[in-house]
């Protein structure tokens, strides 16, 4: 069985947003962190090794500052790791599909696992597009996988309840949490994965040219929320503070 | 271009994931456990699943070989977040682990090592007795030679990780002749759990590290395999020198880690406690006093790396592991005395953890050495 984790370096979910000078995010700083989504990916791909024996190749798109992530994801008991630096300012989820798409096309694979969504832009959309481009079935936000021959059996959260699907392998189904509780790297773990394969590539390298990759979306600004503004206490008696409170509501905050 | 201060990739991957591992699995039940006056099996399992035991042992009796630095990086981020469990693990390493690692024959490595390295079984160190603590040459205890077993009369008191249910081995020393020059003899000899006459006891009314298991030994006609001799008649004295040499660096890593505890707490509650319409670490004596914590602790932790650094290199560490045992636990007295009195009135109730922090520093100015015999160690390096 080959299992294919596509995982995404992300903030740190108590990082603290600031932009620099160029009005860009700061990453400065700023403490990495494997997406928790794709964590619980990665301890699932381990559990169904563990399981069915294969191996475990994670996949990931970005500067080489993701080595650490991977690191860390093999330290944890995958096999071996491909990194993909698109060398771009700046990428969307289309250029980062498609690039993901080609490197695992190129690896071959039983099974794809990613996170539902990554913490920092929260598209949803990068591991969707992997099976649109593979054409394969893709199943979401799942918290129960149980693989049979050929097939995995996926619960799935939906609105209100589960809902069960069976799906012809191979196929893309992303984490949700509550799939798992992803294991520490153990010390012995630590050491080994200095010793584990990982592979750094480029787009030429994927036969890729930077037209076929490039984003079709542009950002055209950063800007921080709005910081909240300090809290309103209405004095009086209760009538009129409630009459009060009625007006503000309709004419301050606007909410009725 | 030699002197460089970075860590390896490993290492600060190995720091992140202790210190994930200490705050989820130890922060939430620390204060419990220390107010329970209660050695954990669980955290201990769980510490031993992670590899926290047999650090610096080789792949083969079933360590992770990781390397010195790594070891006291992680005992750091243990005492960072709690000290009785920095203890278990530093006193299982460094006084349980090592001297079989480093002393023991082939038989007494295979047969103790991997299981303590997976941390199903405990070890510990018994030099200490009622009547021989800083001096602890003048060990009373004493084993004799009968036929094919030693019998051993004496007791020990102190001894980490001792008596729990899982202490399936002590390094005892113990006397076991005359010398030459008329001292007495010292021998280190393995005594298992259930020998004959070996006698297990939980202390209980600690200050300090009430997570941790202490323990007194009794020794009543204590009978074990000849076997059980750790290296060679006469060589316990050495053992048990070489052993708190390298137990001192822990120890400095306890002090290291609390003190960054400590200083942690204190600079986020001197950033919210609101006094006289501002946070209190803006009144320029509290801010003095976190300027004098970092600049310890960032004095402290260049002290203990460069001993640790000496002693992955093979080359002579004893003086700076004394200098650094010193400097580390010193600089956590402060550094916790500073984040009580930041704390004010709250710092002294247990809600807030630099309650735990402020008894918990004690026992690093007295155990493996006090102060005082730190000093003295030192000291006699300069010839004085
Ligand atoms: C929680 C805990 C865990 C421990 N774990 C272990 C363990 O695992 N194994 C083990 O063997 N021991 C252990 N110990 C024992 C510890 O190492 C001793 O307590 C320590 O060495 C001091 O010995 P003592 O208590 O007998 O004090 P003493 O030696 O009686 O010292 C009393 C005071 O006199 C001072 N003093 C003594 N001699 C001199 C001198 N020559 N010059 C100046 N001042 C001097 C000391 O510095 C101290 O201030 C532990 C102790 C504690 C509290």
């Amino acid at each position: 069985m080959k299992i294919i984790v596509l995982m995404k370096q992300t903030f740190d979910t108590e990082a603290k947003i600031t932009l620099d000078g160029q009005g860009k995010i700061n990453r400065q700083g700023v403490n990495l962190i494997i997406n928790p989504y794709d964590e619980f990916a990665v301890e699932e791909a381990l559990r169904i090794k563990e399981k069915h024996g294969g191996e475990v190749v994670l996949v990931s798109v970005g500067a080489d500052s993701v080595q650490e992530a991977l690191r860390q994801a093999l330290a944890m008991g995958a096999d071996r790791a491909v990194l993909i630096n698109p060398e771009m300012e700046e990428v969307d989820e289309f250029t980062t599909a498609t690039i993901l798409a080609r490197a695992v096309s190129g690896l071959g694979y039983d099974l794809i696992l990613g996170g539902w969504r990554a913490i920092d832009d929260g598209s949803a959309q990068v591991a969707g597009r992997v099976a649109e481009i593979l054409d394969l079935p893709v199943v979401n936000q799942v918290t129960k996988i149980e693989i049979e021959a050929g097939k995995a059996v996926a619960t799935r959260d939906i609105e209100g309840g589960n809902e069960v699907v069976e799906v012809s392998l191979p196929a893309v189904l992303t984490a949700q949490k509550g799939l798992n509780e992803p294991r520490y790297p153990t010390m012995k773990g630590i050491m080994q994965a200095k010793k584990k394969p990982m592979e750094k590539k480029n787009l030429a390298d994927l036969g890729l040219s930077a037209d076929q990759a490039a984003p079709k979306v542009k950002v055209l600004e950063y800007f921080l929320p709005k910081p909240r503004a300090a809290g309103k206490i209405l004095e009086g008696e209760v009538p009129e503070a409630v009459a009060a409170l009625v007006k503000a509501l309709r004419e301050e905050a606007k909410v009725i | 271009m030699a002197l460089c201060f970075e860590l390896t990739e490993e290492q600060e991957l190995l720091r992140k994931t202790v210190r994930e591992f200490a705050e989820k699995e130890i922060a939430p039940v620390a204060r419990e456990l220390d107010e329970k006056e209660e050695f954990s099996y669980e955290l201990t399992k769980k510490m031993g699943e992670l590899g926290l035991f047999g650090m610096f042992v080789s792949e083969e009796y079933g360590g992770s070989n990781v390397g010195y630095i790594s070891y006291i990086i992680a005992v750091e981020e243990l005492a960072r977040v709690d000290g009785s469990q920095a203890a278990t693990i530093a006193a299982g390493n460094s006084l349980g682990i090592a001297p079989i690692y480093y002393f023991g024959n082939e038989e007494q490595k295979r047969k103790w090592l991997p299981r303590l390295c997976r941390g199903e079984i405990l070890a510990g160190f018994g030099l200490t007795e009622p009547n021989a603590g800083s001096d602890a040459g003048a060990s009373r205890t004493t084993a004799r030679l009968e036929g094919n077993e030693w019998v051993i009369n004496g007791s020990k008191i102190f001894i980490t990780n001792a008596s729990t249910d899982i202490s399936e081995v002590v390094t005892v020393q113990a006397v076991t002749g005359k010398r030459p020059d008329g001292k007495n003899e010292l021998s280190c000899i393995l005594v298992s759990k259930g020998s004959p006459g070996f006698i297990q006891k939980p202390m209980h009314g600690k200050l300090v590290w009430r997570a941790s298991n202490t323990s007194e030994l009794y020794f009543e006609d204590c009978r074990v395999p000849a076997g059980n001799l750790l290296g060679k008649k006469g060589e316990g004295f050495h053992q048990m020198l070489a052993t708190l040499d390298g137990g001192r660096l822990s120890i400095g890593a306890m002090g290291l880690g609390g003190a960054q505890g400590a200083f942690e707490k204190a600079l986020k509650y001197s950033q919210e406690r609101i006094q006289f319409g501002r946070p209190i670490g803006k009144f320029q004596v509290n801010a003095f006093k976190l300027a004098d914590m970092a600049t310890e602790i960032e004095m402290a932790r260049l002290l203990l790396y460069k001993a640790c650094w000496l002693r992955e290199q093979g080359k002579p560490f004893a003086r700076e592991a004394a200098m650094a045992k010193l400097v580390c636990s010193e600089v956590f007295h402060r550094v916790a005395n500073h984040a009580v009195q930041l704390h004010g009135g709250y710092g002294l109730m247990k809600e807030y953890d630099v309650e735990r922090f402020y008894r918990d520093q004690k026992i690093l100015e007295i155990g493996e050495g006090t102060s005082e015999i730190q000093r003295i160690v030192i000291s006699r390096y300069l010839g004085v």
